[in-house]
């Protein structure tokens, strides 16, 4: 039997949601991935942001490659335009077709815009994806006003998006009042008055009878009441259809106003079909948000990797910030609930409205409303999801803050109770894997994902994260390890305030125990980054990380791999030809690296010194590949060769390179110099990064690739060489003071409060008065480097240690190598057995 | 007698070749050994099998030692796992076990006997 074929259609939010829970379910499915739009799934509920200054870049949530990595087959651009049920396949619009054996539709949904006589004027628009945004925006350049029709909740996200563009902006609404659908008339009078207060207009009630060329401005608009109004361009944003229309040709069952019918497994009434997300109708109703369609997704999912699951509605509560107002909905906010009791404080002073419904008997919360004032959203929702039963009086609640507020804090809570929404995240799931050892926010956000949707969880998240640790008696632990109750960053200053030149003084002074895996290799960092002695000195010796113990990077199979400086990437015929020779000899697996420069593998423990000693004689240094050090400074040709090229690129970034080679760091470092903005070496993407300008240099730093890539930010612009030097030593001085073990300096420096202009404040301006101190340092090790090989074979103590045997000469019998492409490579386990079986 | 008694104890290198608070390894017939020096711990030299079961290579006696919660223990430089220095138990996966080897000083050398 062949692999199930899963054929997904549509790649919106839950389409990709579902894509990453099959995979991660690790079923043998065989997915294929088809999407209308031209670009793979992006954040659609931060789709605002776009005019905040996010980039599509910014926006999206998957990528090509990422579905190429996950071995997804991933078709974008070319939408299905026909299922047929009989041969279980699809056709596209471009001819294609593909077979299934599971077909789940993500498709979503569009926006509604009302039979309008003119509204399919080029200046009518509607509000949904990327290429939406990007002709709203180009609409906008021209013009002076806009109109939003519809006041729901994306109606007046688009009208903040509108006046921020510097439109006189106008939202148009069918109902009387704003927000219909989830707040109450109190709270909807609320709102219009704080939209109003910001210079928004807003006519409710109003329903357009046509749209025709306007006088003063492109459009006008008519009115039933016989008003008008006009405007240069208009949005429509009057509510979402389901999009069904496969379904329907298909003949598959959809509801009444629109929407794929399914079960509660999100079945559709073929088997072999699903449906999630807005495209589907669950129990009678369309779910507009995210977080239940990801619940669909993930019983879906679940399904096909064998297990029950059942999709059980969603809660649909929402919170908000509405043109910096805030908005919040949860339950039955109109109280349409048999006997339901309301409670409304409204403040007309604060503009603050507030209201609660409650059971007859006042015991349980059905359902809130707030405006202007979200504090108390959190603890509502708690009472509601929970069903947790309410104090005597629920209206203090809600009322201003008399001193003994009943605060329901976290640990009040259930287990059982929902954190964070958009990833189904309760909170025994975060106490768990607090319990696992996770004592971060960020390590709970990587282990649970909670708080990595809307982020409307993250207040929180974080304070269910420190009463936790408080309860557990950690007044929120960041010791290293359990040998030193300290931070990377406190041992670093204990070392240097203290004049420690030894693990074993440091651990004397200020540690228990014997060490381990985790401070050893960090001490001896710290101590290199204060001190630059040797690595290998006797003191030293046991704390290095066995790569930094033997000067090279261990394999899979024990063996190392040899990499030697190639400062800027720039290297002679004559020295390339060295390292071809060495290679040759010693029968090196050879590959170029990321790095720009050459590696060799396979080498052993024995062969380390004489292939240093013949590169070295070669005029080689080492590379530091082992280290957490400068790596490398990757170069662009730059103004030598280069048409386009501003400045010498190379020679700059073999001077840094030479600059920083041999400085130890909490992590490895790595720059890049390129000679223009168009950027080749990808400068914008190392721990500083250098961009020629005319007029000198730009400086970036923070950036990383990796596993979680981060631009660079900007630092300073337009700096000559000498200035560029100081900023950078500085810089990366002050990094190797206070950054955590392990922590690059894109993670460094988005924790690092206050940020970029803290850094800069540090840097530019000296704001702590260390800026000579930091330079003072840097020259120590710039004038105390010395290529770490060099010094290893001037001394036969320390080559003792490059056997594998210290009492034979015969190498390690666990090496095995296997002949592919004319080099060697090690043998796989199998392999090993086979050859290894021969020769005896 | 019970089984250590009825091995021959092995002379396999001297005090010097050990390097203080790390490990090396030596050859002992076919097998590898790794030697691990901590003067100033009950015994000063612990000695386990070279090999780590979990990397399936010949790395253990480059690997960190230390202690967690006060057991000896030496850490894989491929993955690392946490191994006993007294018992050659994997403490992330106590069913694996590494051979330990019995050894002992004799002046200036170093003797092996059975694991
Ligand atoms: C050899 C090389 C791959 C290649 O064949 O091209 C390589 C090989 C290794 N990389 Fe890399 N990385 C290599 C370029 C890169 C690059 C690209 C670059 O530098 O331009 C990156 C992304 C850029 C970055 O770091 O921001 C990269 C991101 C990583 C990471 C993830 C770091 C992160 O912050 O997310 C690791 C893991 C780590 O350091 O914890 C890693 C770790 C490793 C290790 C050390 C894994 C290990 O412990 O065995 C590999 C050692 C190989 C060896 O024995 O030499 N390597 N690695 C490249 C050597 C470059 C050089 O000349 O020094
Ligand atoms: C501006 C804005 C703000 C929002 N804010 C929030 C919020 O704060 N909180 C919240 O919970 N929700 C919010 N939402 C709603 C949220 O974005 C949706 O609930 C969610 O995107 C639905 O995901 P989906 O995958 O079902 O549909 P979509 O994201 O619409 O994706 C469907 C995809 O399928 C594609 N498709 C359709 N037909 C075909 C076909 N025949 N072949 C191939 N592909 C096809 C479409 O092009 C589309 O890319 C917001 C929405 C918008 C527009
Ligand atoms: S990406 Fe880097 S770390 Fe991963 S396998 Fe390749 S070289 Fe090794
Ligand atoms: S609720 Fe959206 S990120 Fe947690």
């Amino acid at each position: 039997m062949g692999k199930r074929r899963v054929l997904v259609v549509g790649n919106g939010m839950v389409g990709h949601h579902f894509l990453e829970t099959l995979v991660n379910a690790q079923t043998d499915c065989q997915i294929t991935v088809i999407g209308e739009e031209p670009r793979p799934a992006y954040d659609r509920v931060h789709l605002s942001d776009f005019f905040a200054g996010r980039s599509p870049e910014d926006l999206a949530i998957g990528s090509r490659q990422m579905y190429q990595e996950w071995g997804l087959d991933a078709h974008f651009g070319d939408p299905v335009k026909k299922i047929e049920r009989d041969a279980r396949r699809v056709i596209t619009g471009g001819g294609r077709v593909f077979d299934y054996d599971t077909l789940v539709l993500a498709t979503g949904s569009y926006p509604f815009v009302p039979p309008v006589p003119g509204a399919d004027h080029r200046r009518c628009l509607t509000y949904r994806t990327i290429d939406d945004l990007g002709n709203i925006k180009a609409k906008a350049k021209g013009s002076k006003v806009g109109v939003v029709v519809g006041g729901g909740l994306l109606g007046l996200e688009c009208a903040n998006a509108l006046r921020n563009l510097g439109l006189e902006t106008h939202v148009v609404e069918f109902a009387p009042g704003l927000m219909g659908v989830q707040l109450d008339d109190g709270g909807s009078s609320m709102l219009r008055r704080k939209i109003e207060d910001l210079g928004v207009h807003v006519h409710t009630g109003m329903n357009t009878k046509s749209i025709s060329a306007g006088e003063a401005c492109a459009l006008k608009m008519e009115f039933a009441d016989g008003s008008a109004l006009e405007t240069d361009m208009i949005v429509f944003s009057a509510g979402i259809r389901p999009q069904d229309a496969l379904a329907r040709d298909a003949e598959l069952a959809v509801g009444e106003r629109g929407g794929i019918v399914v079960d509660y497994k999100c079945k559709t009434t073929d088997s072999s079909i699903f449906a999630i997300g807005e495209c589907a109708l669950f129990g009678g109703r369309i779910y507009g948000l995210v977080a239940p369609g990801y619940r669909m997704a993930e019983v879906v999912a679940a399904q096909l990797a064998g297990e029950d699951a059942l999709f059980q509605g969603a809660d649909m509560s929402t919170k908000l910030k509405l043109l910096g107002v805030d908005v919040g909905s949860i339950g039955d906010a109109h109280g349409r609930g048999d006997g339901a009791l309301s409670y409304v404080y409204s403040d007309g002073r604060q503009a603050s409205y507030k209201k609660l419904v409650t059971t007859a008997d006042g015991k349980r919360l059905l359902g809130a409303v707030l405006v202007g004032d979200c504090s108390d959203y959190d603890t509502l929702l708690q009472y509601f999801l929970n069903e947790i039963a309410l104090p005597a009086d629920p209206q203090t609640l809600i009322l201003p803050t008399t001193g003994d507020k009943p605060v329901l804090g976290v640990a009040a809570l259930p287990s059982t109770a929902t954190i964070c929404s958009c990833h189904n995240v309760t909170k025994g799931d975060i106490v768990g894997c607090i319990d696992a050892g996770c004592v971060s926010l960020g390590a709970v956000k990587g282990e649970t994902r909670a708080g990595t949707g809307c982020g409307g969880c993250a207040a929180m998240l974080k304070n269910l994260l420190e009463d936790e640790l408080v309860a557990r008696g950690v007044a929120v632990d960041k010791s290293i390890c359990e040998h030193f109750p300290h931070t990377r960053q406190g041992l670093y200053h204990l070392a240097m305030l203290e004049d420690i030149r030894s693990f074993d003084e440091l651990l004397q002074k200020h540690g228990r125990g014997r060490g381990c895996e985790i401070c050893k290799p960090a001490v001896a960092s710290i101590m290199a980054s204060l001190w630059n002695d040797h690595i290998l000195d006797q003191r030293h010796l046991a704390l290095q990380d066995t790569n930094d113990n033997y000067l090279a990077n261990m394999q899979k199979d024990g063996t190392y791999s040899v990499v030697p400086r190639v400062a800027g990437g720039e290297i002679t015929p004559a020295k390339l030809i060295a390292i071809g020779a060495v290679a040759d000899k010693y029968n090196l697996y050879t590959k170029i690296t990321g790095g720009q420069r050459i590696d060799l593998f396979g080498a052993t423990l024995n062969q380390l010194p004489s292939i240093w000693q013949e590169l070295v004689d070669a005029g080689f240094e080492t590379g530091h590949a082992y280290g957490k050090a400068l790596r490398t400074v990757k170069s662009c040709v730059g103004s030598t060769w280069c048409r386009y090229g501003v400045q010498d690129s190379v020679g700059m970034a073999i001077a840094l390179e030479n600059r920083y080679k041999g400085l130890r760091a909490p992590h490895k470092i790595k720059s890049g110099v390129s000679g223009c903005t168009r950027e080749c070496a990808e400068a914008q993407s190392k721990d500083f990064g250098v961009i020629a300008t005319e007029n000198g240099w730009n400086l970036y730093v923070g950036g990383n690739g990796g596993m979680k890539p981060r631009h660079a930010d900007l630092f300073a612009a337009d700096l000559d060489d000498e200035t560029l030097v100081r900023y950078i030593d500085r810089f990366l001085m002050f990094y190797v003071r206070t950054a955590d073990r392990l922590q690059r300096t894109s993670v460094w420096l988005d924790n690092l409060e206050g940020g970029i202009d803290y850094l800069r404040a540090v840097v530019i301006d000296d704001s702590l008065g260390i800026a000579a101190e930091l330079e003072e340092q840097m020259a120590h090790i710039v004038n105390t480097y010395a290529c770490e090989w060099q010094t290893t074979l001037a001394d036969t103590e320390k080559l003792k240690r490059f056997r594998h045997f210290v009492n034979s000469d015969k190498p390690d019998s666990g090496v095995v190598f296997i002949q592919e492409r004319e080099q060697i490579r090690p043998a796989r386990p199998e392999e090993r057995l086979r050859l290894v079986a021969v020769a005896d | 007698m019970t089984a250590l008694e009825q091995c021959a104890w092995e002379a396999v290198c001297e005090r010097n070749d050990l390097v203080q608070g790390a490990g090396v390894c030596v050859l002992l017939g076919r097998d590898q050994v790794a030697l691990f020096y901590l003067p100033g711990e009950d015994r000063s030299i612990y000695a386990l099998g070279n090999r780590d079961p979990i990397g399936e290579a010949n790395v253990l006696s480059r690997g960190i030692v230390g202690d967690i919660g006060g057991q000896l223990v030496v850490a894989s430089p491929l993955y690392k796992q946490h191994f006993s220095l007294e018992t050659g138990i994997c403490l992330e996966d106590p069913g694996i076990r590494i051979p330990v080897y019995a050894v002992r000083l004799e002046g200036d050398s170093v003797l092996l006997g059975c694991p």
